[in-house]
């Protein structure tokens, strides 16, 4: 009698991960690869960040993967100086959202961004990131 | 559908590790408001205990707490909106008495925030908010509102100075309040002074002194039926408008960061229920957990125009004697904010204001009264309106 093995796939994700399995854990496995997908409606075309196994619009959820490209605008962002409970070794880390247009980005910046040189509406890129205790995340870097 | 009235409001005395159980906290507002609507626990039809969960062990809060007030074999229910649960528990109560479900019920906040650690505190927070995609990155609730301030700065020109003109506006009320955690005097130069606390820096742009202090402490309002109202109470003060409205978790969501529409939508259903406006309004208690949420308060509540708040602070309008006085308790920053029993508190204010029994922060004359109440960042935005006879 074979088990079929439990899908824990988005416990990787972030310094600390609080869910593991998710209908669109094959989120982690792009972002393995260098890539942050989001989640396109093949039914009414929407576009999702974040992914979504199901749309919001048209109740379908015959979604494809696409690859975010190109840059999105900085909406805000934040430094931490006081970490919650499992992120204190990160501490200072800056959070933020980037506004791609047809949807926006939830994220922190990459390590080597210095907060002085941030300015609200400015480019940045969201790439794949490896964090050091091997978690994997994504972050906003400069354009 | 009938009018329905408070007739009665208690709370705690906010503090730091309250020395008892989470029923015995409850008692204290409880049998506050019971004397004060002049009635028995044998008069209440129903309760309704409103909370967040994972500060304290207890599963199902509400029975427990009922059966300790003698609220047996009365209904009693459960009701969490973070940070606004007591004014959605309002909003249950007033539907249960306009509907005729119930006459009199009991809605009792409460937290006893202490037996955990403050940076635990700071992750269940955090995941007040999406634990999927946004509390992986180390969220919590200072970085989410510090966000809205940075937005708020960059398009409206808000300055760090504002920001702690909120604070020392709270702290002027705070040290005449002896049910607040925080009651030292506070002074914009405590905010560049690098050796003070209050400019220790949090989640920038907010500094220790931006951020309201967690407490346990509890609150209760008893909610009646005109009828119940007219035969219990010398001073029934009437609900005259609801808002509630919700708005995205994931910050992603949004379609702005230097406002809650949660918040705009609230005040516009409170308004257009209440038949009143902006300008009606005697006296406010707005959700200050962060100095930049009065300020968005005053601009989602019409109080100004949108980037108008900076300018409110400035002029001190918002002080007891001003145009539109906000928080004259001390707020959130001073009274120490205990999740689930701050709407109830902020209520029990405005009927204090409204029935002239207020002491020493008492307004001039109020007759309408508003209180707005947000949980988590802006996912939950309640408005009540309350007024005289």
């Amino acid at each position: 009698m074979s088990e079929k093995k439990e899908d824990v796939r988005f416990g990787r994700f972030g310094t600390v991960s609080f869910t593991k399995t998710m209908r669109v854990n094959d989120f982690i496995d792009h972002l393995e690869k260098g890539k942050v997908m989001f989640t396109h409606c093949k039914t009414c075309g929407a576009n999702f960040f974040p992914p979504r196994a199901d749309c919001s619009g048209c109740l379908s959820s015959d979604m494809d993967w696409r690859e975010v490209s190109g840059t999105g605008k900085l909406v805000s962002y934040s430094q931490l100086q006081y970490a919650p409970v499992g992120f204190e070794a990160d501490v200072p880390y800056s959070i933020a959202m980037l506004d791609y247009g047809d949807f926006q980005i939830f994220g922190r910046f990459g390590n080597d961004l210095d907060p002085a040189e941030v300015k609200i509406g400015m480019p940045m890129a969201t790439v794949a990131n490896t964090l050091s205790n091997g978690q994997l995340n994504f972050v906003f870097n400069k354009a | 559908m009938g009018k329905v009235a408070i007739i009665g409001v208690g709370q705690s005395r906010f503090v730091r590790n309250y020395p008892g159980s989470i029923r015995e906290l409850a008692f204290e507002g409880f049998k506050e408001a019971i004397t004060d609507a002049g009635i028995t626990p044998q008069d209440i039809d129903a309760s309704i205990l409103c909370s967040a969960p994972e500060y304290d062990k207890q599963r199902s809060p509400s029975a427990v707490v009922a059966e300790y007030l003698g609220l047996n074999p009365q209904p009693t229910f459960y009701v969490e909106s973070l940070c606004s649960s007591s004014s959605t528990g309002l909003r249950m109560a007033y539907a249960m008495v306009a509907s005729g479900v119930h006459d009199v019920v009991a809605v009792i906040g409460l937290q006893k925030m202490s037996e955990i650690s403050s940076a635990e505190s700071q992750e269940r927070m955090g995941r007040g908010a999406d634990i999927q995609w946004e509390s992986p990155f180390g969220t919590m609730m200072p970085a989410y509102y510090a966000m809205h301030a940075q937005a708020h700065m960059d398009k409206y020109g808000t300055t760090l100075e504002d920001l702690a003109m909120v604070r020392v506006k709270a702290s002027t009320y705070g040290q005449i309040n002896e049910r607040a955690v925080f009651r030292k005097p506070v002074t914009q130069d405590m905010f560049t002074d690098p050796k003070n606390m209050m400019s220790g820096p949090v989640s920038s742009p907010l500094r220790v002194g931006d951020c309201c202090a967690n407490a346990d402490g509890t609150s209760c309002l008893i909610v009646a039926s005109e009828e119940r109202a007219r035969s219990f109470c010398r001073k029934p003060v009437w609900i005259l408008g609801v808002g509630a409205a919700s708005a995205s978790v994931n910050l992603t969501g949004r379609d702005t960061l230097y406002g809650l529409r949660a918040a705009e939508q609230a005040a516009k259903q409170a308004y257009a229920m209440a038949g009143l406006g902006p300008r009606d309004i005697d006296v406010a208690e707005v959700h200050d957990c962060f100095t930049i949420a009065e300020l968005l308060a005053y601009e989602a509540l019409g109080f100004v125009g949108p980037g108008g708040a900076k300018e409110l602070i400035r002029s001190k309008e918002t002080y007891k004697e001003g145009i539109i006085p906000v928080n004259v308790d001390g707020g959130l920053l001073s009274k120490g904010h205990p999740i689930g029993a701050t709407g109830g508190s902020q209520v029990r204010t405005i009927v204090l204001q409204l029935r002239g029994e207020a002491g020493d922060i008492q307004v001039r004359d109020p007759q309408i009264g508003l209180v707005h109440n947000i949980g988590g960042v802006g996912i939950y935005g309640n408005v009540t309106i309350l007024g005289n006879e």
